[in-house]
């Protein structure tokens, strides 16, 4: 079995949550398998992320250099490329990081890439088999993958449960002088925030979130109607922003806000995951979608198959009885 | 600035429902739309723009049987330059890697300054960019939603977590994975692409390009599907089956009862 390493993300010394995640995925590859840590980065920050790691690893492999305190994709691919062994197997969280890095290393590495994987199904010799979506979760499908020359695999955030009970970590090992010079083609300028909005999706209690479903940017208007007699605010998935019917800053999901809403109305949202990622603390979730066999349906705690031009308006008028707001 | 567009039709997933088929192994392809990818598309408009902004030409390719022309022929019509089918049978199955060894081979037949490919496709992986970037030895950044040209370099955004965008520079030649949201792609209606319809779409194949036929194909793939399957990601919603009003009246229900109503 080929050395299993774990890239792992840190934050101002805070390793990332996605790290005990993927000593799961590790432990699904080879149940015996105590992979080796390995950060990249510099300075205090650096040390406090490799010290903190309390458990699961068996060595951490720390890599310094001035030129990675910021994870510029590019500079850690060079480094990992000079550090790992051939033929290791290299997990990465498929975030935007991971997708960044991860396609390129495997070519630098001569090895194979699984992608956005979601579980891991058993090994036979050195095929390893794994489980992935395609269409936005309408299907999903195994792939086997040939790790003989090693494998750089991509792990979906939140598919694998950390464990617990595992052994305590054991030593840093600095493997900082195995990098030299790192050449920066693609330089780290600044991150900028995203605007605050007009609206504040994170403080609302009930969302109408609309989703491609809506179909065009003047139906907009029913769903803004409803949650105004609702007292609710009108979220949306990324499809309605790329089109530029919301702002930007009335998406949720993983590049968009996380929302904590008591109700969750998905309307004409298919449920891909990085629209679900964004939905924290289980609120109750209300589906309308036309397509019976939308993914939504899987989450959802009540769903309703239907046309949402028609849906809307009737909840809306419903809505306004029930609350004695007259009809404008 | 010579730009070039990674492009494929893919079934359009606003067109069609993606079932198993009778046998479970694949999926019903019989009645797909197909259309190109979405994150492609905004791709082309993006090239289009900067070649309307700093000058140059916008070559489109895309690996596929001869369906591939039909998208191909889209693009021209949105206001491509040129567009190039790359299609063997010697290419069937091949995996991220051996598309990107593909495309490898088209690029070092001409120059270009700038690659863009989409970031992901619905049945696709987000990796044939980062691939292609490798094998060239260029630098890439993923993820891109805004593109400013500077003398010999870019200055890109990425998008990042919660809405927050990552300022790169990056020298050029690069190859670039293209957000979608980035731009508004135009719209291209019948009469545009009936006006591209005499424009040539060569065709090349593995012997034109000089690509090495172990390094492709399904033989030379290190990952492969081997089914599909569908899985209930949670418990699934207890499903309403009642009239459009009495669904709108249990809704309200279970808004108030919920604590979503003050």
């Amino acid at each position: 079995m080929p050395r299993i390493f774990v890239y792992i993300v840190h934050r101002g010394g805070v390793v990332d949550d996605s790290a005990a995640e993927l000593v799961a995925a590790a432990k699904k590859i080879d149940a015996t398998a105590v992979p080796t840590a390995i950060l990249t980065g510099f300075g205090p920050e650096l040390e406090a992320a490799c010290s903190s790691l309390s458990s699961g690893f068996g060595e951490i492999w720390k890599v310094a250099n001035a030129a990675l305190v910021y994870p510029n994709g590019e500079l850690v691919r060079q480094a990992l490329v000079r550090v790992l062994p051939s033929g290791s197997i290299v997990l990465v969280s498929h975030d935007h990081f991971g997708i960044d890095l991860s396609p390129g290393l495997s070519i630098k590495l001569n090895s194979a890439f699984a992608s956005d994987v979601l579980t891991i199904d058993g090994i036979e010799g050195n095929s390893l088999k794994l489980a992935r979506q395609e269409f936005g979760g309408q299907v999903n499908t195994h792939v086997r993958c040939d790790i003989s020359s090693g494998a750089v695999i991509n792990i979906r955030p939140g598919a694998f449960k950390p464990l617990a009970n595992l052994p305590a970590a054991g030593v840093v090992v600095d493997k900082s002088s195995e990098v030299g010079t790192l050449v920066a083609r693609r330089r780290y300028l600044e991150t900028i925030v995203a605007e605050a909005g007009d609206v504040d999706i994170t403080k609302h209690s009930v969302l109408v979130s609309i989703g491609r479903g809506i179909q065009e940017k003047d139906n907009v208007a029913l769903a803004e109607e409803l949650a105004e007699v609702l007292g609710a605010a009108v979220s949306c998935s990324r499809p309605v922003v790329d089109a530029k019917w919301m702002a930007k800053s009335r998406q949720v999901g993983s590049s968009g806000k996380t929302v904590k809403p008591k109700v969750y109305l998905a309307c004409g949202i298919s449920g891909a995951f990085q629209h679900l990622a964004g939905i924290k603390g289980s609120p109750f979730l209300i589906a309308i979608n036309k397509n019976p066999k939308a993914p939504i349906f899987q989450v959802a705690d009540v769903g309703i198959v239907d046309d949402l031009l028609e849906f809307l308006p009737e909840l809306t008028n419903k809505a306004r009885e029930l609350r004695g707001v007259a009809a404008k | 600035m010579e730009i070039l567009v990674c492009a494929r039709r893919v079934p359009d997933t606003s067109e069609n429902e993606i079932e198993l088929n009778a046998a479970g192994n694949d999926i019903e392809r019989e009645e797909f739309v197909y259309s190109v990818n979405e994150a492609d598309n905004y791709a082309v408009e993006e090239a289009l723009q900067i070649r309307d902004r700093v000058g140059g030409n916008v070559t489109v390719v895309t690996v596929d049987g001869e369906d591939g022309e039909e998208i191909l022929r889209r693009q021209l019509a949105m206001g491509a330059n040129q567009a190039a089918l790359v299609s063997d049978e010697l290419f069937n199955g091949s995996d991220g890697k051996g598309i990107a060894t593909i495309l490898k081979a088209f690029v070092e037949k001409a120059h270009y300054d700038l690659i863009l490919a989409g970031v992901q496709a619905d049945d696709g992986a987000a990796q044939v960019g980062g691939m292609l970037a490798a094998m060239l030895d260029y630098p890439f950044a993923s993820l891109v939603n805004s593109i400013t040209v500077e003398d010999r370099k870019l200055k890109v955004s990425r998008e990042i977590e919660g809405g927050n965008r990552e300022m790169n520079e990056i020298d050029l030649p690069c190859v670039l994975s293209i957000q979608t949201g980035i731009n508004e792609p135009r719209y291209v209606g019948m009469r545009g692409i009936r006006q591209v319809a005499s424009v040539p779409i060569p065709a090349l194949a593995a012997s034109d390009l000089g690509v090495d036929n172990g390094a492709v194909g399904e033989a030379a793939a290190k990952v492969k599907r081997v089914d599909y399957f569908i899985a209930a990601a949670g418990k699934g919603a207890e499903m309403l089956h009642g009239s459009r009003e009495e669904n709108a009246d249990r809704v309200l229900e279970l808004v108030a009862a919920k604590g979503g109503l003050k």
